[in-house]
């Protein structure tokens, strides 16, 4: 029964597809179709610059080892919280000097690194422009904004741009909140008005650490946001 | 029995549609001139399009531009379930990988004059920067392509309803005829990347 039903709708569909030129053409493109998504599926993380080699929610964070605006090198591994003690986790943030909506963050994330580094959860800041591709993103202009707006957080500069694709960031700003043994445990965005601070209903990020300190799973553990893409030659 | 009587039926059916006029006068585009309208001036109501597949209306204007404050009421755009291929292009004037794709989207609408396609620029503008910014950036390039405003910040809500894909970097495109899509997560490298790229959709 189930089968003459099937062919009947089998030939419902040719005998529509040679009504008119047209549709006969778009019935025998089915097939291919069907072939080519699949292999247009396999290109995809390429095509669209999308975190296929990035770290996912649940997974080790990448190790690195950047410049800071002061100077001086910071791995990953040594940076401290506030009270010089090994944190509990670490707010890591891709940002940078030039992106609007990064500016419009600058004051939440000198205000979460002010609030939350005194708990054991520093903003760890990296800048991954490519200054060739966006001279307002160059290390000296770094340091200029660091100290205009007094970061007093680690503004790194992912020279050589090898950090961000290993993390998988496509976007400034864009934030992995990391626990105490580097898993990534959050991915997004810090609120849900990252264009307007006066508009924010929810503070995803800062929600999303009160839960880990809890001991729990932050939930949703990813947001979207739109961003600048980071910027490369 | 019951299946004779569906192919019975499925037959007339065929044999009633085929009676119909020739194809330059697609059934599909009968059932929505709204798809089309907006090239025009305000798109008329019409009774025979479902209320979520219309083209959307804009709260207001400025300048020309169609301004929408929420995601829902653009929302229709990514549903145009008709055989015009769209390309739906988010940016922002200061977004620079934006404005240097501008003039490739530019000459793709130029070249698809009089097809079954539309090249729509949504910008993703600041509030506050669309009279300032956009406005006089549309006149001095003298933009071709549709440029409509979405003003909704509330990003987390949208970007996985244009597409899953999209990591909410801009910019970004979609290419989609039916059920046919295409996202670009990122800017195109030219012209001919981009044509290729609606080419392939629209084929099909």
């Amino acid at each position: 029964m189930r089968h003459l039903i099937l062919l009947n709708a089998l030939l419902l569909f040719f005998a529509l597809s040679s009504c008119s030129d047209s549709a006969s053409q778009a019935g025998e493109n089915e097939q291919a179709d069907t072939e080519e998504a699949a292999k247009e599926e396999k290109a995809a993380p390429k095509a669209v610059a999308q975190p296929a080699d990035g770290v996912a929610v649940g997974e080790k964070a990448p190790a690195f080892e950047l410049k800071n605006v002061d100077g001086e090198r910071y791995a990953l591994d040594n940076i401290k919280d506030a009270n010089g003690e090994k944190p509990e986790g670490y707010i890591v943030i891709f940002t940078c000097n030039t992106c609007p909506y990064a500016v419009a963050s600058e004051q939440r994330i000198i205000d979460l690194h002010n609030k939350y580094a005194p708990q054991g959860y520093p903003v760890v800041a990296i800048q991954p422009n490519d200054p060739a591709a966006q001279p307002g993103d160059s290390f000296e202009k770094m340091q200029e904004r660091a100290k205009e707006m007094g970061y007093p957080f680690l503004y790194l500069f992912d020279e050589g741009q090898n950090v961000y694709p290993a993390y998988g960031a496509t976007r400034t700003p864009e934030v992995f909140l990391l626990d105490a043994d580097k898993v990534v445990r959050y991915h997004g965005a810090i609120d849900d008005s990252v264009r307007d601070p006066e508009a924010v209903e929810e503070k995803f990020l800062e929600k999303a650490i009160e839960t880990l300190k809890k001991g729990e799973a932050p939930s949703p553990a990813v947001t979207k946001a739109v961003g600048c893409t980071i910027k490369t030659v | 029995m019951l299946s004779r009587l569906f192919f019975l039926l499925c037959c007339s059916a065929v044999v009633l549609s085929c009676q119909s006029p020739p194809s330059n006068e697609d059934p599909k585009k009968q059932a929505d001139p709204e798809a089309l309208k907006t090239q025009n001036e305000s798109p008329a109501t019409s009774a025979v399009m479902p209320l979520s597949k219309k083209w959307p209306q804009a709260d207001s204007t400025l300048a020309g531009l169609p301004i929408y404050t929420t995601f829902d009421e653009i929302a229709p755009l990514f549903e145009q379930d008709n055989d015009t291929t769209y390309v739906i292009n988010f940016w922002a004037t200061w977004c620079k990988p934006c404005v240097k794709e501008l003039p490739y989207f530019e000459a793709l609408n130029t070249s698809l004059q009089g097809q079954k396609a539309k090249v729509i620029l949504v910008s993703l503008d600041f509030p506050k920067k669309v009279k300032s910014s956009l406005i006089p950036f549309v006149e001095k390039h003298q933009l071709q392509s549709e440029v409509l405003v979405l003003l909704d910040g509330k990003y987390n809500d949208w970007i996985d309803r244009v597409d899953p894909k999209w990591t909410g970097a801009i910019p970004a495109t979609l290419i989609y005829k039916g059920q046919h899509r295409r996202f670009i997560g990122e800017a195109v490298e030219d012209t001919n990347e981009l044509q290729a790229a609606v080419e392939e959709i629209a084929r099909r």
